[in-house]
């Protein structure tokens, strides 16, 4: 059984979200306990991969049986265990957590937003688990496509949203084919190990530069860094509050999870980082990107939105991260992409419980939330803390790796890049804060009565919401333990 | 000059995939209408598709199946071959672009259903206003 946890990771979600769907048209009261057992199953068999690579290293799974460079294989090390682990536990969360809030937006199509929500999941899992290039992009255009469906969903400017996430999303996805085609050119495989070996042959082809190039910006398309982040805010934004808990938190890390493969992985750590000498250059980039969005942030005035823009800032904190190419910035990354994961599902399970009860999420309808939805808004003030960086939560743990990144590569303009937002979203969340707590005092004060009645969402929304911020602290205080065990590993030896 | 002829001869195949990708790349940017856009995407796909299929191609090559008496003769030649594995990539590439066509599509209904309109400039006119 356990040799084939790699195949069961793809093999479970795909076969659910079909069954899923199509309990949709039998019964759907069904819907929500089968996809609950596989989504199960695949959390248990993603943490089951990461205790036996932990323990036994990498494991290769073969599919059909068919050996390495003519067959597809899947390939989990440390690194994406870890995101394999971090994916199905938040997909699993979500799940559990969305229930109620989409059977009370959409009772009549329960059955295709299960399924979708599942195939979505499938996507990112195999675009973590896949070791070949082209599998890749097939999986990256299902998890795609889901999206496209599920953000659609939303009302008002959704589907205008969605349609422009659908351009940009496809550009992006082509990009990257197109550079896994000059690789295929160049050396006439597709895996990316067999890629790596022959690629260090080829280091001085024009060819594999631009297909390194091309690869990028199609990647960096579809996490939305920084000049190309335009169709990120709005997606997320209309997309229906239960689905931007799966989306959000996912979708991009992935990108980053690719990115920091393709590059370490396929091309090599001396080429991307020394070879091109572009790497000053991205990390200039990712200053700008962290830099604007924090800028943007302040400038919205609805939690949900603001937020959006927080994401696009976390993506600057990755890639800057990640480009300064000495050990202690990837480190940084590689552990800002496991926290990430879980401040975002925090911070979008926390925006989903308020909308479950309130209007929407501009700042004036948020009055009063902290006497009406403690729970949630306790929830919230963790995920702010883990944002802004305050031990002992994971956020601060991550971005001092990223800070001593920046230090041994006296990148001084990151390193204030790094100061300057975790202000910025201090500011950005005592705003949020005063808006709910302190207006409703003033309120109720002249209004004459001394508090509102608890309005708290439901208890199926709450607990997972709580998990989640008990969980930002258990990853900060167990984070000494994930970087020797699991970060450290991953990065290659010749990253210095 | 003759470089120039010889790069825009020998190597056409990628000219013309560059050309079409860039008419695709102007849709989806410069375009105002939805509809427009939405082909923009789909030409531009479709010039990495016939990228991939252009480059399996070999001259005076064959249909890579191979008989089993010739195979019992003597050697197998792959330069007597096409090299099928881009165009096989291709299929699932073609299947890819079809989904990507239809929810685009379809999102383009919706979009109309609620604004009346597909040209992006009137829509963000009524955004604004509302």
């Amino acid at each position: 059984m356990t040799e084939h946890l790699p195949a069961l990771i793809v093999v479970v979600p795909l076969l659910s979200a079909f069954l899923v769907f199509a309990l949709g048209w039998v019964k759907r009261e069904l819907c929500f306990p089968v996809g609950l057992c596989g989504l199960g199953v695949v959390a248990w068999a993603c943490v089951g991969l990461l205790v036996q690579v932990l323990e036994s290293g990498p494991v290769t799974y073969k599919l059909g049986g068919w050996e390495a460079p003519w067959g597809i294989v899947y390939v989990v090390d440390t690194l994406n265990g870890m995101v394999l682990a971090a994916v199905s536990l938040s997909a699993f969360i979500q799940w559990v957590w969305s229930a109620p809030s989409l059977l009370r937006q959409f009772p009549d199509r329960l059955g295709a937003l299960y399924g979708l929500q599942m195939l979505f999941v499938t996507g990112l899992l195999g675009i973590t688990v896949t070791g070949d290039a082209f599998n890749l992009y097939v999986l990256l255009e299902i998890a795609s496509i889901t999206a496209y469906a599920l953000i659609a969903m939303g009302e008002e400017r959704a589907a205008l949203s969605s349609l422009n996430y659908v351009f940009m999303g496809t550009v992006g996805a082509c990009f990257y084919l197109l550079g896994v085609g000059y690789l295929y050119i160049m050396t006439g495989t597709l895996n990316m190990a067999d890629l790596a070996r022959l690629l260090t042959g080829l280091h001085g082809s024009r060819a594999i530069q631009v297909a390194f190039l091309i690869t990028m910006v199609g990647l960096w398309l579809k996490m939305a860094f920084f000049p190309l982040h335009g169709w990120l805010p709005n997606a997320y934004t209309h997309a229906p509050a239960a689905l931007s808990g799966l989306i959000a938190p996912l979708m991009t890390k992935v990108m980053v999870y690719v990115m920091i493969r393709i590059d370490l992985h396929v091309f090599g750590p001396s080429y991307s980082f020394e070879k091109l000498g572009l790497d000053r250059a991205v990390v200039w980039l990712a200053v700008l990107a962290v830099v604007m969005s924090s800028v943007l942030a302040l400038a919205q005035r609805d939690l949900k939105r603001m937020l959006t823009y927080v994401i696009l800032m976390e993506v600057g904190y990755m890639v800057g991260g990640f480009w300064l190419g000495n050990r202690s910035g990837m480190t940084g990354a590689v552990l800002h992409l496991l926290n990430d994961v879980f401040m975002t599902l925090c911070a979008f399970l926390a925006v989903g419980n308020l909308l479950y009860r309130l209007q929407g999420c501009s700042f004036p309808e948020l009055r009063g939330a902290f006497s009406k939805m403690p729970f949630t808004m306790g929830g919230l003030v963790a995920t702010a803390l883990s944002i802004v960086g305050v031990p002992p939560t994971c956020g601060f743990f991550s971005k001092w790796y990223l800070l001593l990144g920046a230090l041994e590569a006296e990148h001084y303009g990151f390193l204030a890049a790094l100061i300057f937002s975790s202000l910025v979203s201090m500011v950005l969340f005592f705003r949020v804060f005063e808006w709910a707590f302190f207006s409703s005092q003033h309120e109720n004060a002249e209004k004459g009565h001394t508090g509102s009645s608890l309005q708290e969402a439901p208890a199926q929304m709450v607990v997972p919401l709580l998990l989640v911020a008990a969980g930002l602290i258990a990853l900060g205080l167990f984070s000494g333990e994930i970087v020797s065990r699991i970060v450290e590993p991953a990065i290659p030896m010749a990253v210095s | 000059m003759e470089d120039a002829l010889q790069l825009l001869i020998a190597k056409y195949n990628y000219w013309i995939y560059i050309t079409l990708m860039m008419i695709g790349l102007y849709g989806v940017i410069a375009k105002n209408n939805l509809v427009k856009k939405i082909v923009g995407m789909s030409i531009f796909q479709t010039a990495i598709i016939l990228f991939f299929v252009s480059m399996g191609m070999k001259k005076g090559a064959t249909i890579p199946i191979v008989v089993h008496e010739e195979a019992s003769h003597g050697v197998i030649r792959a330069v007597d071959y096409i090299n099928p594995l881009p165009h096989v990539l291709m299929l699932t590439a073609i299947v890819v672009a079809v989904s990507t066509l239809g929810v685009a599509l379809a999102l383009a209904v919706r979009v109309y259903k609620k604004y009346g309109t597909l040209e992006e400039d009137e829509i963000l006119e009524q955004i604004r206003k509302s």
